[in-house]
């Protein structure tokens, strides 16, 4: 029986093959780090007398805390400019690269990594942050790991971990225009639920996930982890091969070649078994906003706020009831009535260039409603210069848009500056409509920057074809 | 970490479903909390509530937590580790968990268990009606006791031997210093490198 891309690629890096029911001791090409869950492993470190064991197989990164108003402090908590300092500190102390507030190469943790050219098929790659599961855009297996196992790689460049299943993501048919990469995994978190990943790597596959750019790609592997899913995954191929030979530190020559050669070599073998296969028709799926309080609480724009009686058991329903409540929504009523205060258009989901090229095609010769506070804030300095030189700086702020000029995680956490009020309604394109994410008694409607971007002109969820 | 062999407190019902790590601990907590610093900010946002039941005097003390399915999915933050081991809690018994948390309670040693759907239930009627009720989380047996049930349950066995012992884990995988150096001769040679370009 042949393998899976995941399986080849775990067992490239399997130093120590756990016994039945044990863990596998794998090892990490890449390790990120950014400045919020990691002053304890260093200080674990410097505790028990360590080193890092491959500073130059490591880079960090401030982006959660930091002000995305200017390069200079801003900071309005002391313990995020804490973190920040703690995390310069250390990455200085251990001979680790970083990437800071103000760098060309700086951003969130998951947009700059691929955009250095650090990802690569067929490697691994940890950070201290969930939705590390982008990198998977990559053919690479990449996943979120805690301070603990952050402390763990520092010290030893391995973990201990538990060889995940395989799950297939067939996606047949092509995405409607209009439809994003974010609808898709929307639409897929619906249907299987926030657990249906639980315990395995997903191989997104099919036409319409080889029609994906890598920005969509990353999009669609950024979520995988509100599926429950460990990883998810994208075999590599000639988009993949594009996007890298342009990023920097790439092989050249015959070099080059072979590694092509290599990452060809990358893929499902025909007669691997999957543990679990889904199936999904591109063609059927429409933008989707989330109407309650996990991503699988979601359903297409056009359809209406459900009743907890429409769910099949008490658990879902229990679910739907606290959400509704939490979200001041009534049962029955249109999705496309749902007014609301603010936009947030960024994130490691949907912060990169594709992304604000989508919002500002909508908003282009438009305003943003009056009592609607639109916020775009680049995913990285790369994107924000190119978004600058493309212009899409002025049709930003011609529209009434807070352009960003420094990269960061803003408003997708509540962990910087940029939190909505208890009782504010953002549409935003980050990945997480939990109760107060985006800040004490927030409410969030978790949607494609296209979707986001017509939401701010009209102020309440609207598509972009209703306007 | 912390070494778990066999517990027995009481149990506090938390009936709820996909509680996420945003929830166990809201992000703006986060910062100013360390494993071994001050302050706790567990269950932040509902504490509010008067009748949750963490706010109840009769589970204060208790130190297994038992909630439903998807338990502390989402963000990665250990922190929500550390304010359940910071409140007093030693074992998580939930229908399913997120992987990140799962691996950094393993990691930390709190224990966390996965019962079927019947035994969380079956808990939380017990210590809904009688708060006092013993649980008997046995790590050696891998066994949940309570009420004169017994429920067994899986745990992967490389972490379970590292509970039993209280092991540094970190020490235990430098004694394969060989198979790493091995592995690492073996890599392929044109593997990016983060030093290339950052300052
Ligand atoms: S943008 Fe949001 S989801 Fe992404 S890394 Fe930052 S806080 Fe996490």
């Amino acid at each position: 029986m042949g393998s899976t891309l995941a399986q080849k690629v775990w067992a490239d890096h399997t130093v120590l093959r756990g016994e039945a029911g044990g863990d596998d001791l794998l090892y990490v090409d890449l390790h990120l780090l950014h400045e919020v869950n990691t002053p304890a492993a260093f200080d674990g470190l410097r505790a028990a007398g360590r080193t890092v064991r491959r500073p130059e197989l490591t880079v960090s990164t401030e982006d959660h805390n930091v002000p995305t108003t200017s390069p200079l402090d801003g900071f309005d908590d002391p313990a995020g400019r804490r973190q920040s300092v703690q995390l310069r500190d250390n990455s200085d102390a251990f001979g680790i690269p970083m990437y800071r507030r103000g760098d060309e190469e700086h951003g969130i943790v998951h947009v700059v990594g691929p955009e250095q050219g650090l990802v690569r098929p067929g490697m691994t790659a940890v950070c201290c942050d969930s939705h590390t599961t982008t990198l998977g855009a990559f053919g690479a297996i990449a996943f979120g790991i805690g301070t603990s196992q952050v402390e763990h790689v520092l010290a030893t460049q391995t973990l201990w971990t538990r060889r995940p299943k395989d799950m297939a993501v067939n996606v047949t048919g092509a995405l409607p225009a209009g439809t994003t990469a974010k609808d898709l995994v929307m639409a897929l978190i619906a249907a299987i639920g926030t657990g249906g990943g639980q315990g395995h790597i997903i191989e997104y596959r099919g036409p319409a996930v080889e029609a994906l750019s890598m920005e969509g790609r990353m999009t669609l592997c950024n979520m995988s982890v509100e599926a429950g899913s460990k990883a998810g995954l994208v075999a590599p191929d000639e988009t993949t091969f594009a996007y890298l030979r342009t990023r920097p530190g790439m092989p050249q020559g015959a070099e080059w070649d072979a590694e092509v050669a290599y990452w060809t070599s990358l893929r499902t073998d025909p007669d691997a078994r999957f543990d679990k296969e889904v199936t999904l028709d591109a063609s059927a799926i429409r933008p989707y906003v989330s109407w309650g309080t996990n991503p699988a609480q979601s359903l297409p724009l056009d359809g209406r706020v459900p009743s907890p009686a429409d769910f099949d058991t008490a658990t879902q329903r229990a679910a739907a009831e606290r959400a509704l409540a939490y979200m001041d929504l009534k049962p029955g009523s249109r999705l496309t009535d749902i007014g609301i205060d603010t936009v947030f258009v960024g994130s490691c989901t949907n912060g990169r260039i594709e992304d604000l090229r989508a919002a500002a095609e909508v908003l282009r010769g438009r305003r943003v409603a009056d009592g609607v506070r639109m916020l775009v804030v680049p995913g990285s300095a790369a994107v924000h210069r190119q978004a600058v030189d493309e212009g899409l700086d002025r049709v930003f702020t011609g529209a009434g848009a807070d352009f960003r000029p420094i990269a960061g995680c803003s408003m997708c956490c509540g962990l910087n500056e940029d939190r909505l009020r208890s009782g504010q309604r953002a549409v935003s394109t980050s990945n997480r409509n939990f109760e107060g994410r985006q800040g004490k008694g927030s409410r969030t409607h978790i949607a494609s920057p296209a979707v986001a971007a017509a939401s701010a002109v009209a102020g309440r969820i609207t598509a972009p074809t209703d306007l | 970490m912390e070494q778990f062999t066999v517990h027995v407190g009481t149990a506090l019902p938390l009936r709820r479903s996909n509680v996420d790590t945003d929830q166990i601990i809201p992000a703006r907590f986060v910062p100013y909390f360390s494993p071994t610093g001050q302050g706790n900010g567990l269950f932040g946002d509902w504490r509010d509530d008067p009748s949750f039941p963490a706010n109840l005097p009769q589970y204060q003390g208790a130190t297994v937590l038992v909630a439903g399915n998807e338990f502390a999915t989402g963000s990665s933050r250990e922190s929500a580790v550390w304010a359940l081991q910071k409140s007093g809690f030693r074992a998580v018994v939930a229908a399913s968990f997120g992987d990140i948390f799962r691996e950094n309670a393993l990691m930390r040693g709190l224990l966390p268990v996965v019962l079927p759907s019947d035994a969380v239930e079956r808990l939380w009627e017990l210590t809904e009606a009688d708060p006092t009720t013993p649980v008997t989380v046995d790590l050696e047996l891998r066994q949940v006791r309570f009420a004169g049930r017994t429920e067994t349950f899986r745990i992967n066995e490389g972490a379970r031997d590292r509970l039993l012992r209280g092991a540094d884990t970190i020490s235990d995988t430098l004694r394969h210093e060989a198979e790493i150096s091995a592995h690492e001769r073996r890599r392929r040679p044109l593997l990016p490198t983060t030093t290339r370009s950052a300052s």
